[in-house]
């Protein structure tokens, strides 16, 4: 029976398609990029080799640093504002509206699957001052606060960046935790609860860490997708003022296209990669140990 | 285990607000407490409001947009901003453009996605558990790192002009999660069924295209879903490869908006900001529990 399901064959026709397209557009332009990290000019100029020269501007570039701190400082904000944001909202679902809670999730999930170009321009519009005062300026004009000029300064672009992507996901991430909280067996809850324990101490002690281990997948996912954010930030800053509100992503798009330096570029995407993976690794490695723990 | 506070310390940030509400939930009363419909009136203020706002703003002229409170309803409805962004602003071109690209590169995805997944977890060979992680290696690559090689390819090949480029990398990269996720839709049918049908003479080719792909119909709606509203809504790898004007994407063609129309008409920058926000909403009504779904079982292993 195992030569039927082990025709080599049709293992090929069938895999191998989709092994050749991925190899084309993934795997072999990953090691490629890598290869132009070492080199300088771009597909239209032609590329010389410049040894390490690209990596020992990596590590002096100013604008590197920032935009790496940027990155930084913008993914741990956004994650620890999503997965709250979810997790406050999945508790909701699930003690306070329970089963009528599907509208509601509805409703908050929406925004997950706009394009993140239409919300960063309607955000854009909702905050700005001029030519026409949007609705957050009017609202705080009319308890008395002057208008604030959001897209002036860094700092306030910096937040409204980050509410933008937490409206923007927190329904997501409501909707994953919530599918953890939901595999929580009630006889354990109800026996916690006949045992003493309710409200902050039942979720502390018994509903966190229940939920742990798909409140770790959401860390995961949210910082991986933080770490990549690109779309959002184009749309409502575009990386300004200055270049204040630049991550890596954009650094390395702005390099590459708008100054054609590609081999530079890579090295750029490169240490995202890198970032990437080890900022995974460490999280996952936490969260592995945390559950043998158990 | 409940007494084991020491790991989820790292987390109690999570629980301070709860903290405040914590003493009403022990008195439990009959209906909804006060402060729980507040929180959903909030909720759906902050969800609703500004989508509202972005309607009502389509529909104003540019005097009545600079002239009046933001707040006010348009003092004549505008209707023409759509006619204008769909004609002059080129939205009509950006989404055939969209559909263009997006629609064979599902169909691509989709059906080698699944062969994939059939032979990685239906067949049994040596070496198909190294494939499957090379193939989720994938998803932790950022987009960027592939950007300047395809970059150069599609400039060489001469593919630069056309839609090809971006019908190609949406593939590949979607490539990754549609494996996995038919991977793990197959490994809950029972691999008997195509033994079974193998022995009345079907052939396994043929098991997998007549027998399996009704099976996991259900499946291929959910992460078709999902990799439609990746992909429809993309910017990077749609801003890289459209240099040319006309062959904008509907992200690209919107960000490019306020500039190719001249920043002051707003009517028509909010009309096409609508279309694109309501044309995904009819969609995600109709097929939320799905999206939902797929969303989330495909993030579990992002």
């Amino acid at each position: 029976m195992h030569r039927v399901l082990g025709d080599r064959r049709a293992v090929l026709i069938l895999l191998g398609p989709a092994l050749l397209v991925y190899s084309l557009i993934m795997l072999v332009p990953t090691l490629w990029s890598l290869g132009y990290s070492f080199t300088k000019g771009n597909t239209i100029d032609g590329f010389t080799g410049n040894g390490l020269d690209n990596f020992h501007r990596l590590f002096t570039d100013p604008d590197v640093r920032h935009a790496l701190w940027f990155t930084a400082k913008y993914a741990v904000t956004v994650t620890v504002g999503q997965v709250v944001a979810g997790y406050l909202l999945a508790l909701l679902y699930v003690f306070f509206l329970k089963k009528a809670s599907a509208l509601i999730r509805t409703l908050v999930f929406f925004p997950v699957v706009l394009p993140t170009v239409a919300v960063g321009l309607l955000f854009k519009n909702l905050f700005q001052v001029g030519p026409q005062t949007g609705p957050v300026n009017s609202l705080l004009n009319a308890v008395g606060i002057e208008s604030i000029d959001f897209f002036g300064s860094s700092g306030h672009a910096f937040w409204v960046l980050i509410v933008m992507d937490i409206w923007r996901s927190m329904g997501f991430y409501a909707v994953l935790l919530f599918a953890g909280l939901v595999d929580i067996p009630d006889e354990v809850l109800e026996s916690a609860r006949l045992d003493g324990a309710s409200g902050l101490r039942l979720i502390r002690h018994i509903v966190l860490p229940m939920s742990f281990p798909v409140l770790m997948s959401s860390l995961i996912f949210s910082i991986n997708g933080t770490l990549k954010a690109f779309d959002s930030i184009i749309a409502l800053t575009n990386g300004g003022p200055g270049n204040s509100t630049s991550p890596l992503t954009l650094y390395m798009f702005q390099t590459s296209f708008t100054y054609s330096d590609y081999g530079y570029g890579s090295t750029i995407a490169l240490l995202l990669t890198v970032v990437c993976l080890m900022v995974t690794l460490v999280v996952f490695r936490a969260s592995r140990r945390d559950l043998t723990k158990d | 285990m409940a007494l084991d506070t020491t790991h989820p310390a790292t987390a109690t940030g999570t629980s301070e607000p709860p903290a405040a509400r914590a003493p009403r939930r022990t008195s439990r009363p009959g209906g909804t407490r006060l402060w729980v419909k507040i929180v959903i009136a909030l909720l759906l203020i902050v969800e609703i409001y500004p989508l509202i706002w972005m309607f009502l703003t389509s529909l104003k002229s540019n005097s009545d947009y600079l002239n009046h409170s933001t707040w006010s309803l348009p003092t004549h409805w505008e209707w023409g901003n759509y006619a204008d962004a769909w004609t002059t602003g080129n939205i009509g071109l950006y989404v055939k453009n969209s559909v263009l690209a997006v629609v064979p590169a599902l169909a691509l995805m989709l059906l080698l996605g699944t062969a994939a997944g059939f032979a990685l977890q239906v067949m049994v060979w040596k070496g198909r558990n190294l494939t499957l992680l090379v193939f989720l290696a994938g998803m932790m690559v950022p987009p960027q790192m592939i950007l300047l090689p395809l970059f150069t390819v599609y400039f060489q090949t001469g593919l630069s002009g056309t839609l090809w480029p971006l019908i190609l990398t949406y593939t590949g990269t979607g490539l990754p999660l549609t494996v996995f996720m038919m991977a793990t839709y197959y490994r809950s049918v029972p691999r008997e069924l195509f033994e079974a049908a193998t022995i009345d003479g079907a052939g396994i080719l043929r098991a997998f295209w007549t027998i399996s792909l009704p099976l996991v119909r259900n499946a291929l709606l959910t992460v078709g879903l999902v990799q439609f509203f990746f992909i429809w809504n993309d910017l990077l790898i749609a801003l890289t490869f459209t240099n040319n004007q006309d062959l904008r994407t509907i992200q690209v063609g919107l960000l490019n908006f306020t500039g190719d129309f001249g920043a002051t008409q707003y009517g028509p920058l909010f009309a096409a900001i609508c279309i694109n926000v309501f044309g995904t909403l009819v969609i995600y009504l109709f097929l939320n529990q799905k999206v939902m779904k797929g969303l989330t079982s495909g993030a579990v292993k992002g």
